[in-house]
């Protein structure tokens, strides 16, 4: 299988006035043709930034300070905000968090999605009207025909959620950037969706990248899994490895902090203690040691390399070394990965 | 955009709103110690006794006030000037009409076609050298009084240099002081309201969603960015054109411009009631006519606002 994605050592910073903040730091992973990638991750670890990194929608003061993004072979973090809007709602598309304010009030739903197909295929308006239509089928609006002339207020949050899909696949892209696609809906509509995403996936053949803080979200939908923390990967592998043998220390309280069914009624769910680090001025060494239960003097000193756990599975944590301490949890004496 | 019955319903209430106007301005000028007629050297009882004869001055309020009701609703005559005699409020308003709906109907050209392309630079250009130039010259605008501006204005351009005509409208260069003066504060008002709502709007999420789209930048600004910027200018806009087309009495004095402006001032001082009525009327018409006119291009704007649904 040939890779759809490869971010390679991506730097991202805002240039505010108090200073750099280092939104993303050294972010190496790649997604492969097909696949559906979780990036998970709590607010403020980078995950949404990595995707406008690849979309090249970076706003001023913030710019991509150092690594690049290559698409299907092609390097585009170089490329001019020009450039990259022909491949964007084309070759590459995102949806957003936030239905509700995320499509322009004031067109309709037609308006929108024609907008979009006619800027990137050559076709008559009619021909726009009727792929427009056909998306929104898809995603399983009744009567898209009737429906398409409505404007987004008319819709609700789960039907708007679908209006933003068919839009985003109406040029059928080779890349979907789905940044928290379900936090703003309610769990039955969330199923919904995540199950109009992986159905897409596989009919229109195109590779998916879900950006969530909800472990619930990539168990139900992905293949792959990154754990984002402090604008840095710490954990990367299938999610069957990841959920059934965590690596790092923040993967694990992740998982502890998410309630299970077959734990007893009434045992806690354990917090993370702390709050997330401040990218201002990040702690040295590993962004999570301040927090780590675990956390060793090395931990504060530098930032671990990623261990290799298995064929897909890393992890940047000392607790890996072969001289860390013995635990029943991780892994202790992985070899280091080259890539 | 609405039913016929809202609009039905609309034009009834501002046909009583006028109603309840007139009214209230007819008490409150009855109530004021003095006439028309009262002047610093006392007019002999026997004229002033005559003079209220005539024009009906003496009759009980409610009889002047049903009179007055009955002239102007049926018949549209704002009845004779007590100050100027031998002319009609009607032909004031006719004399008036033409140098200040003139003046306004230009000014208010100006504003729209300059203040809402400025204020949208500025926006784009936030902190940038454009829009500290635009934001100092609007700051000046809203703050410096039109008579100030006038007098300047009449001072360089018609004085020193000679370019413009220092008052009057037969030549068309006439028309520049006035409407420059008349326009200085509503255009600076403009551009800021339209710059500020321009930054508001290009932070929505819809904005970024249509340059995620891969929509050209121009389409993001002129078309996503735009109409969503104007719903609170088209507010301010409205009930401008109102006040400017009829007429300022500062700029028309100072131009010495036969507007109607100068007649509402000058009635004041002369208790001329007809006159101040009559204007007064004519103000609130013109006000109520693009309340109506700016609530209907909303449903036009912004398809969240339907009119006449609950």
């Amino acid at each position: 299988m040939s890779k759809i994605l490869e971010v390679k050592n991506l730097n991202t910073s805002f240039f505010t006035h108090l200073g750099e903040v280092k939104a993303v730091r050294g972010n190496t992973f790649s997604l492969e043709k097909g696949d559906i990638l979780g990036i998970v991750g709590e607010s403020g670890s980078g995950k949404s930034v990595t995707a406008l990194s690849i979309m090249g929608l970076i706003e001023h003061p913030g710019r991509i300070v150092s690594g690049e993004v290559v698409f299907n072979g092609e390097v585009i973090s170089t490329k001019s905000n020009k450039e990259m809007s022909s491949i964007r709602g084309s070759e590459i598309s995102m949806i957003f968090q936030d239905p509700m304010t995320s499509l322009n009030p004031v067109f309709t739903i037609e308006n929108l999605m024609m907008e979009v197909i006619m800027r990137h295929q050559k076709v008559s308006k009619s021909k726009a009207r009727e792929i427009a239509i056909e998306k929104l089928r898809m995603v399983g609006i009744p009567e898209p025909e009737k429906r398409i002339k409505s404007y987004p207020h008319e819709f609700s949050g789960g039907m708007r959620q679908r209006a933003m899909i068919a839009t985003a696949l109406s040029c059928n892209p080779k890349l979907l950037i789905a940044d928290e696609p379900t936090t703003a809906l309610d769990v039955t509509i969330q199923a919904q969706i995540l199950e109009i995403l992986r159905k897409l996936a596989t009919e229109i053949d195109t590779s998916i990248m879900i950006i969530t803080h909800d472990l619930g979200v990539i168990a139900e939908t992905c293949k792959n899994l990154i754990v984002m923390y402090g604008g840095m990967i710490m954990e990367k592998g299938t999610v069957d490895e990841i959920f059934h043998s965590p690596q790092h220390p923040y993967t694990l309280g992740l998982m502890n902090s998410v309630p299970k069914l077959h734990q007893k009624e009434k045992s806690r769910l354990i917090p993370i203690p702390g709050s997330p680090p401040d990218l201002m001025n990040p702690p040295k060494g590993c962004p999570f040691s301040p927090r780590c239960p675990y956390a060793m003097s090395i931990c504060r000193e530098e930032m671990a390399p990623a261990y290799r756990i298995g064929p897909t599975h890393t992890s940047a944590c000392w607790m890996l070394h072969q001289d860390a301490p013995q635990t029943e949890v991780f892994k202790k004496g992985c070899e280091v990965d080259a890539g | 955009m609405g039913s016929i019955s809202y609009y039905v319903r609309r034009v009834v209430s501002s046909l009583l709103t006028i109603v309840l106007i007139a009214t209230v301005t007819f008490l409150m000028m009855h109530s004021i110690p003095g006439g028309p007629f009262s002047r610093e050297k006392a007019v002999p009882a026997e004229i002033l006794k005559s003079l209220n004869e005539k024009y009906n001055l003496d009759a009980p309020l409610h009889e002047q006030y049903v009179d007055y009701m009955y002239r102007l609703f049926i018949k549209f005559d704002f009845g004779p000037s007590f100050s100027i005699i031998g002319t009609s409020v009607n032909q004031l308003i006719d004399s008036g009409k033409d140098a200040s709906l003139k003046i306004g109907l230009y000014a208010s050209i100006v504003i729209i076609l300059l203040g809402i392309p400025l204020g949208i630079i500025s926006a784009l250009k936030q902190n940038k050298p454009i829009d500290y130039a635009v934001m100092f010259m609007a700051t000046l605008g809203v703050t410096i009084p039109s008579f100030v501006v006038a007098t300047l204005i009449i001072y360089f351009f018609a004085g020193k240099l000679g370019w413009i005509p220092t008052f009057g409208l037969e030549d068309p260069r006439g028309y520049i002081g006035p409407v420059v003066a008349l326009a200085g504060y509503s255009l600076s008002f403009v551009s800021r309201l339209t710059r500020s709502s321009m930054l508001e709007v290009l932070r929505q999420d819809y904005i970024r969603t249509a340059r995620a789209n891969g929509i050209s930048e121009f389409k993001v600004i002129a078309k996503h960015a735009v109409k969503n910027a104007l719903i609170p200018v088209v507010t301010y806009i409205g009930p401008m054109i109102a006040a400017l087309l009829t007429g300022s009495f500062v700029v028309e004095k100072i131009f010495a411009i036969p507007g109607m402006g100068r007649y509402f001032v000058v009635s004041v001082g002369n208790r001329d009631y007809t006159t101040i009525m009559g204007m007064t009327i004519l103000y609130s018409a013109f006000y109520i006519v693009t309340i109506l006119l700016v609530d209907i291009a909303y449903g036009f704007i912004d398809p969240r606002i339907r009119l006449g649904k609950e």
